[in-house]
């Protein structure tokens, strides 16, 4: 008996967990939580919007897969523009020393700042840019600029951390600038610029939200923000559980990437 | 006239905590074409830079080094080296580092030509089963063999060996040391080695250049090998002078190769005197 208990463990823990959460979560809405909406009602509100998940009865009233849907489309547009920025800034940081004296501050300065900052400043950089969604170029600015920076000091820790041994095998081989880049540095460098593009896509799911709730746009973040100020309470909590899943799958996605060329 | 490696009274410094710190000094030596050359001496003593400043990976601090004619300066291909670790890509096969260098050197040769030299190569070396295998997938002694396979086929005017087989166990060491003799004689190339084994430099060299320890070390004693080629391992250690030569190499390292400490340690003393006063 107490065997079987015990291989049940990755099944059974993980449910009690969440029954214990669960349970927190009827008590807080039945005492102090008044508005909070108990688990029961929050699936009866939710329902719609999970059983026809790709639905659209409006542009704020779609189905979650949908919202979702739009919302990793936009992180997909400003997560490729953090790699494709980041990376190669990473490369200076790593062989240069007289750009990491320059830049690294700033860089270790405007890495904190939260992406609610930089929202506002990339609608005022792209307010009078012609032609383009403004909301939606700054969305983009400040995935891109949050995401960027753990693929920036990975690529560059890892630049810095390529053995002596490689390089010397270059330079007796005599190989081109380009050959040593494609042949040596850049197959050395991959397990790190892995280990960042996986923590920058997390900082752009992150981000996403934040980005979506201040320009509008519709996507789980957005639809998030339009029901609370709707009072419409029920749904947030189905948002949240959404953005953790998704989160949670594309970082296990990027682990498995990661782990493929951990080995090279 | 027949000195194929010359060089020139070197000298290496490094910078140190405590000032510029001179590691080589008065360093001479002449190589004679498809001569077998061994640096011997205690680890540490300077014997690695030297080889690495005739590879051109470590800058020269004084004297010059000619190799066929033409002062060095930086590495190049010409030199095939075999470092004491294999320095293996590891993301590439055996096949695909040896071909690294080779498509420097034979740029102009069709690709399937390039890709005969280098099978060639890790066949002559005991790897025609394994030339796909990324270094994870070989043994230690696998990988060295790859390196040597590697240096061989760039078709080098000299090989440069830096304690090639240090990390190898005997057996494997044993082995690897036929193979690279057997290479070396076919080639007829000039080959300079370091190493702190004394048999293993029996068995190879021609001549043993017996280096003083560091700081400031250089050539204490150069000693001549003239066990006939081709050899075998079994007839060198059977030679009468076998026993001679081996005790005349480790008095050399345990006693001559000192000689120069005291004066080395002579400042140190003085500066402890001057702070205690």
């Amino acid at each position: 008996m107490k065997e079987t208990l015990r291989k049940l463990d990755f099944l059974l823990l993980p449910l009690l967990g969440a029954a214990v959460i669960t349970g927190l979560w009827y008590f807080s809405s039945a005492t102090w939580a008044g508005d909070l909406p108990n688990p029961t009602k929050t699936w009866t509100e939710s329902k719609p919007y999970v059983l026809d998940p790709f639905g659209k009865r409006g542009e704020m009233d779609q189905g979650i897969l949908r919202f979702t849907w739009l919302s990793l489309i936009l992180v997909a547009k400003g997560y490729s523009i953090a790699l494709i920025l980041g990376t190669p800034i990473g490369f200076f940081l790593g062989l240069s020393k007289t750009f990491t004296k320059a830049f690294d501050p700033i860089i270790q300065i405007l890495r904190p700042v939260s992406p609610l900052a930089w929202l506002p400043l990339g609608m005022v950089f792209f307010a009078k840019v012609k032609g383009v969604n403004i909301s939606e170029m700054a969305a983009l600015f400040t995935i891109a600029l949050c995401s960027m920076w753990p693929t920036v000091l990975n690529t560059a820790v890892g630049v810095r951390a390529i053995p002596t041994d490689y390089m010397n095998v270059a330079r007796v081989l005599k190989l081109s600038r380009w050959k040593t880049l494609t042949k040596v540095m850049i197959p050395a460098t991959l397990p790190y610029m892995f280990t960042g593009f996986r923590l920058s896509l997390g900082i752009a799911w992150l981000v996403i939200v934040a980005a979506e709730m201040l320009t509008g746009r519709p996507g789980v973040g957005g639809f998030l923000w339009q029901q609370y100020n709707a009072l419409v309470y029920e749904q947030i909590i189905l948002c949240i559980l959404t953005i953790g899943l998704v989160g949670f799958v594309l970082d296990r996605l990027m682990s498995v990437v990661e782990r493929r060329f951990k080995t090279a | 006239m027949n000195d194929y490696l010359e060089i020139f009274n070197l000298k290496k410094v490094y910078p140190s905590a405590k000032g510029p710190q001179t590691i080589v000094q008065g360093f001479n030596l002449k190589l004679r074409k498809g001569e077998f050359v061994t640096v011997i001496g205690h680890s540490g003593c300077g014997k690695s830079t030297v080889l690495m400043m005739v590879a051109g990976l470590s800058t020269i601090t004084d004297g010059g080094i000619v190799l066929a004619g033409k002062e060095l300066d930086g590495p190049g291909p010409d030199r095939g080296i075999v470092f004491q670790s294999p320095s293996l890509l590891p993301w590439m096969t055996a096949k695909e580092n040896v071909m690294l260098g080779i498509e420097q050197v034979f740029f102009t040769a069709e690709k399937a030509e390039r890709e005969q030299i280098a099978e060639y190569y890790l066949t002559v070396v005991g790897l025609a089963d394994s030339m796909h295998k990324k270094p994870g997938e070989l043994s230690q002694g696998m990988r060295q063999r790859v390196g040597i396979a590697r240096a061989f086929a760039l078709k080098p005017k000299m090989l440069l060996l830096d304690e090639p087989f240090g990390m190898l166990d005997s057996l494997t060491r044993y082995e690897l040391q036929a193979v690279l003799l057997e290479l070396w004689r076919k080639n007829k190339i000039t080959a300079m080695m370091v190493t702190h084994d004394v048999d293993e430099a029996l068995y190879l060299s021609d001549r043993i250049v017996c280096m003083t320890d560091g700081p400031e070390a250089g050539i204490g004693e150069i000693i001549e090998v003239n066990f006939p080629r081709p050899r075998d391992r079994k007839a060198v250690m059977e030679h009468p002078d076998y026993y001679q030569l081996r005790a005349r190499l480790i008095e050399f390292l345990e006693v001559h190769a000192h000689k120069k400490k005291p004066a080395a340690l002579a400042p140190v003393s003085a500066t402890a005197v001057a702070i205690t006063a």
